[in-house]
């Protein structure tokens, strides 16, 4: 293993991969290092992804990744009401179930065209210092320890991120602020594959059931439970349990994967970047609160750091105040969307399966030429004033 | 210290990542605790597959 390198980037998820890509193409001599020996694995995750958000990220489309095309996404509430949001009007929230695998193994080897090194079997032990002063990376790649010499850390070890935590970045959240999830892939279920579904209400306190279509007859069937409504451990997977057992069309369903995970949901953190270091995605806290929705903005944010860090390496700058361009950058994206999306989902988190019934039924009748959160709530207001007054701050 | 079912833990990581203390470890093959473990009894509860017990040693 080399001694030194201008960037290091940990995790090779899409954040990590989109960064080392960014970093690498500005010039700037990086290493990306996979904990695991297989990029893409094992897949933790729903899979679903908003085809435009892509852009964002100036990531090229390549059907090997694209598992099912979806025309939209189905919320269905307690009492069986539906409201369909098509992928035209849903400001791109809808769009394609992806092969996590492959995705992530495609956004690797672009990093690698773009001449970064890659590492797999290779884990971040902790932050090298010097007097006080960020170093380098301790790292153990095949059983072996290297310390390696670099200028930047780029932090992409996902929700259960050490970067942050050892570099001094409070990436602590309350449990109000978490999901605790499990997902099936189920196969041999009677399912409708151009739409991803979403169940609200009692049968996932706090969060929500998912049905995303892998293909014609099989889906990741996951569940998210609010982790301060949870009472003992394994409740995600007894709610899921249950709920499937009363699908008509899952009766035959043979399980071809079990996963699990955690999910941040909180209000945007106060800072993700320090002297030297650099967080992104779902390491940096910046998951759609109210979608769970994570991959795009982990793309996003690793272009944006990949830049910056480039840019830093050029003017021989690695400071949190340079740092600021990146800081800048993401949140003029993402950040009003995620604190509005986090207000509106702790009041959403307290309805009850009667008020679901009704704000689901109505915006099945009203449809809606645009969809945001912004927008339902303004319907809302018109015909149930009443349920609108939890949420006039965020109108 | 809670304990680990290794027979039931996924290493998903909700609880590293989840640890107001950031007492848990993943290795890839088992969860480590460290002593600024505070027996709060968060990471047992809110484990989606129920495969930590909070109170061993």
């Amino acid at each position: 293993m080399q001694k030194e390198y201008d960037v290091i980037v940990v995790g090779a998820g899409p954040g990590g991969s989109t960064a080392a890509r960014f970093a690498a193409m500005g010039g700037a001599k990086t290493l990306l290092i996979e904990k695991r020996q297989e990029i893409g694995t094992h897949v933790r995750c729903g899979e679903g992804l908003a085809k435009g958000l892509l852009d964002m990220a100036e990531i090229p489309v390549d059907r090997n990744w694209i598992a099912c095309e979806v025309d939209g996404a189905r919320i269905i509430s307690p009492g069986g009401m539906k409201f369909e949001v098509d992928e035209a009007k849903a400001g791109n929230e809808t769009g394609y179930v992806i092969e996590r695998d492959l995705f992530d193994r495609a956004l690797a080897k672009l990093a690698g065209e773009a001449g970064a090194d890659i590492k797999v079997k290779t884990s971040a032990l902790g932050i090298w210092k010097e007097n006080g002063k960020i170093v380098g990376l301790h790292l153990i790649s095949n059983g072996e320890k290297h310390d390696v010499r670099c200028k930047i850390i780029i932090g992409a070890d996902g929700y259960e991120s050490q970067v942050g935590r050892w570099a001094g970045i409070d990436t602590t959240i309350a449990d109000s602020d978490i999901m605790t999830c499990v997902q099936y892939r189920l196969t041999n279920i009677q399912i409708d594959s151009k739409y991803t579904e979403f169940y609200a209400g009692s049968c996932a306190p706090g969060g929500y059931i998912w049905v995303f279509p892998k293909n014609e007859n099989t889906a990741n069937v996951g569940i998210g439970l609010g982790a301060h409504i949870v009472k003992h451990g394994g409740e995600p997977k007894e709610y899921l349990d249950r709920w499937i057992a009363k699908q008509p069309g899952m009766k035959n369903a043979v399980q071809l994967d079990m996963v699990a995970g955690g999910c941040s949901i909180n209000a945007p953190l106060d800072s993700v970047v320090c002297d030297h270091v650099m967080l992104v995605g779902d390491a940096a806290r910046m998951i759609d609160p109210m979608t769970g929705g994570g991959i795009a903005h982990a793309c996003m944010s690793g272009m944006q750091a990949g830049k910056v860090a480039a840019d830093a390496i050029k003017a021989k700058d690695y400071s949190k105040q340079f740092f600021q361009t990146y800081e800048k950058a993401w949140r003029g994206k993402i950040e009003e969307k995620l604190f509005r999306n986090w207000m509106a989902t702790e009041k959403v988190q307290k309805l009850s399966d009667e008020t679901f019934d009704k704000l689901i039924g109505l915006l099945a009748e009203v449809g809606m030429e645009n969809i945001s959160v912004f927008n339902i709530l303004k319907a809302i207001k018109d015909r149930y004033p009443e349920l609108v007054k939890e949420f006039e701050d965020l109108l | 210290m809670p304990v680990e079912n290794v027979n039931k833990c996924l290493h998903c990581g909700l609880c590293v990542g989840s640890c107001p203390n950031n007492a848990i470890f993943l290795n890839e093959v088992r969860l480590e605790f460290n002593e600024d473990c505070t027996e709060c009894g968060l990471c047992s509860r809110i484990c989606p597959v129920g495969a930590l017990t909070p109170g061993g040693k």
